[in-house]
């Protein structure tokens, strides 16, 4: 499903803030496959999802989606495949549009803009549906600007709008990093559901060790730009917390350093 | 200060303020919805005025006029698009860049003159400020405010159809935009166009209003678009939410803006400091926000440190 091929980048070359956020990064996700991803400050972790998205194109290697090359591919061509997650509750969402404008938009990924009308009846009523699924009250919100949702409701919300059109890929990028405990716990679940009801292929950065081994099919670390360790279900179903930082410290020759890493 | 004049100064402080208010929601569509400051403005107003002068002379139709005004506006906001976006110019720049080719532009196309007259007497014009305080078909004030309603019709059908939604999704969050496959680029381009179409547009009307296009015509146009933008939604921003009513609030903003400026030279202000008291105006409702921020702030600490206490 996905097929990255070697990649490679480097931010400002040449210049006394030259950062090697991507070294030789190597990664093939098959149809179906929930990988999570830890590392340490600056591994590489963001920005081989941003890669991934188009935020940038990189300098070596390719990039395939279900079998299209989109190395070269801009951000916005390569959304029809994509559905998105950011660590900020405040990018996924347009603020000053309504929760009903915002999923119309989510809607239409993928499709040519026309002039008809924005959002149809018809749509209110799936989106109303799906809403209700959130449980979180937003059905009967649904003209509310975002801008007044609280950050939990807004990553419940992008997620929604993320799978509105099933993607090839989902990318999650330490998406309840922002939230408090209850609500990220919260928003991994409904995660997790969505993942399993669209049988969805995804790539979720998380600075939960514990979440990187109680989620998903498979575990990737990085360090400083590349993979370092990958590890499949059945091992996943036996490593504790502590295993995984040995493994760590053992493949990278260096603690894991991450300021913000949860190891409970 | 006899109460008459300012009385008769009403009717032309109100149809400038319709052509203005036009103007404004020209600013509207880039300044509000688009969260881009278009300096492009000042420049492509006088192109208009100068395309509708030039055209008149040459014995086109008046109304056929504004069409071309239009799109001759489109133009001039194409290339600050092209400036911002191809070429990597913030902006602000870009419109200054443009703003300044268009007043050599300007001049080329009044053939070298700083203005050109089209007298009413001479020519067949749509609206003439000769007749303001006409009660007679000849009167601008009916014809600008059909104008003002259509383009506001227009502008709410537009921005709620699929491409005007996305549009506005650049504008409130170019991140969240690409993410859904919006080319973002390529929106504020068509964004930068629309709106000098539509302020192009108001040259041309303020030049058959007035009798004459002059190159300096545009001189702080953006102030007077942004202080519109901003009066209206001072004074109806509670009452208004609906976005053909956001429109409506801008354009009356524009004619309270010219009514307050009618005052204010009744009293006895020299014409050569309005523009000062503009940007005073402007400066200072632009500060409101900002301010009002802050007193909240401060009072919500204050009741902090009491409940410490």
């Amino acid at each position: 499903m996905l097929k990255i091929n070697h990649i490679a980048k480097t931010f400002n070359p040449g210049t006394i803030t030259e950062k090697k956020a991507l070294t030789d990064c190597h990664l093939h996700l098959e149809s179906g496959d929930f990988v999570t991803v830890i590392g340490g400050n600056g591994a590489g972790k963001s920005t081989m999802l941003n890669a991934v998205a188009g935020t940038f194109l990189v300098d070596k290697g390719s990039i395939a989606i279900d079998g299209v090359d989109v190395t070269r591919l801009p951000e916005h061509k390569r959304a029809k495949y994509l559905g998105r997650v950011f660590q900020d509750p405040m990018t996924g969402t347009a603020a000053t549009m309504t929760i009903e404008e915002n999923l119309a938009l989510a809607y239409r990924r993928g499709q040519p803009r026309t002039l008809r009308w924005g959002i149809t009846s018809k749509e209110r009523e799936l989106y109303r549906e799906q809403l209700k699924t959130l449980e979180l009250g937003l059905e009967d919100r649904m003209s509310a600007r975002v801008g007044l949702l609280s950050g939990g409701q807004r990553q419940a919300l992008t997620l929604l709008m993320a799978t509105l059109q099933k993607p090839k890929l989902l990318l999650l990028d330490e998406h309840t990093a922002a939230l408090d405990p209850k609500t990220a716990a919260k928003v991994l679940q409904l995660t997790r559901k969505l993942v399993a009801e669209n049988n969805l292929t995804a790539l979720m950065i998380t600075h939960n060790m514990k979440d990187a081994l109680q989620y998903g099919n498979r575990t990737i670390m990085m360090h400083e730009g590349k993979i370092i360790l990958d590890i499949d279900r059945e091992a996943k179903a036996r490593l504790k917390v502590e295993d995984l930082l040995q493994m760590f410290e053992k493949a990278s020759g260096a603690g894991l350093n991450n300021d913000r890493m949860l190891l409970g | 200060m006899e109460i008459m004049k300012l009385f008769n100064a009403m009717p032309g402080a109100v149809s400038q303020g319709i052509i203005w208010g036009i103007m404004a929601i020209g600013v509207y569509v880039t300044y509000r919805i688009l969260d881009l400051a278009d300096l492009t403005v000042d420049g492509s107003i006088a192109t208009g005025g100068a395309v509708a002068a030039m055209l008149i002379v040459a014995g086109w139709d008046p109304a056929l006029v504004l069409v071309i005004a239009f799109l001759v506006g489109m133009l001039a906001g194409l290339i600050t698009g092209v400036l911002h976006t191809n070429m990597g110019i913030p902006a602000i720049l870009a419109g200054i860049l443009t703003q300044l080719a268009l007043y050599s532009i300007n001049l080329r196309i009044m053939n070298n003159k700083a203005n050109t007259s089209i007298s009413v007497n001479k020519y067949d014009l749509l609206i003439s400020s000769r007749y303001v305080r006409n009660f007679t078909l000849d009167n601008p004030i009916p014809l600008l405010l059909i104008i003002t309603v259509v383009l506001i019709i227009m502008l709410y059908w537009f921005f709620g159809t699929e491409y005007g939604c996305s549009l506005r999704a650049t504008g409130s969050n170019a991140n969240m935009a690409r993410a859904q496959g919006i080319n973002t680029n390529l929106g504020k381009v068509f964004g930068l166009m629309l709106s000098n179409g539509i302020v192009a547009l108001s040259g041309a009307l303020l030049t058959q209003y007035q009798g004459f296009a002059d190159v300096s015509m545009g001189r702080g146009a953006i102030v007077i678009g942004l202080a519109a933008v901003i009066i209206g939604e001072v004074v109806f921003g509670k009452l208004f939410r609906n976005f053909a009513m956001k429109l409506v609030a801008v354009s009356l903003g524009a004619v309270i803006y010219y009514m307050v400026i009618q005052v204010v030279l009744w009293l006895g202000l020299n014409t050569n400091d309005l523009k000062m008291l503009t940007a005073l105006v402007v400066a200072l409702f632009l500060a409101i926000p900002h301010w009002k921020a802050k007193l909240a702030t401060s009072q919500t600490m204050k009741k902090g440190e009491q409940a410490d206490a």
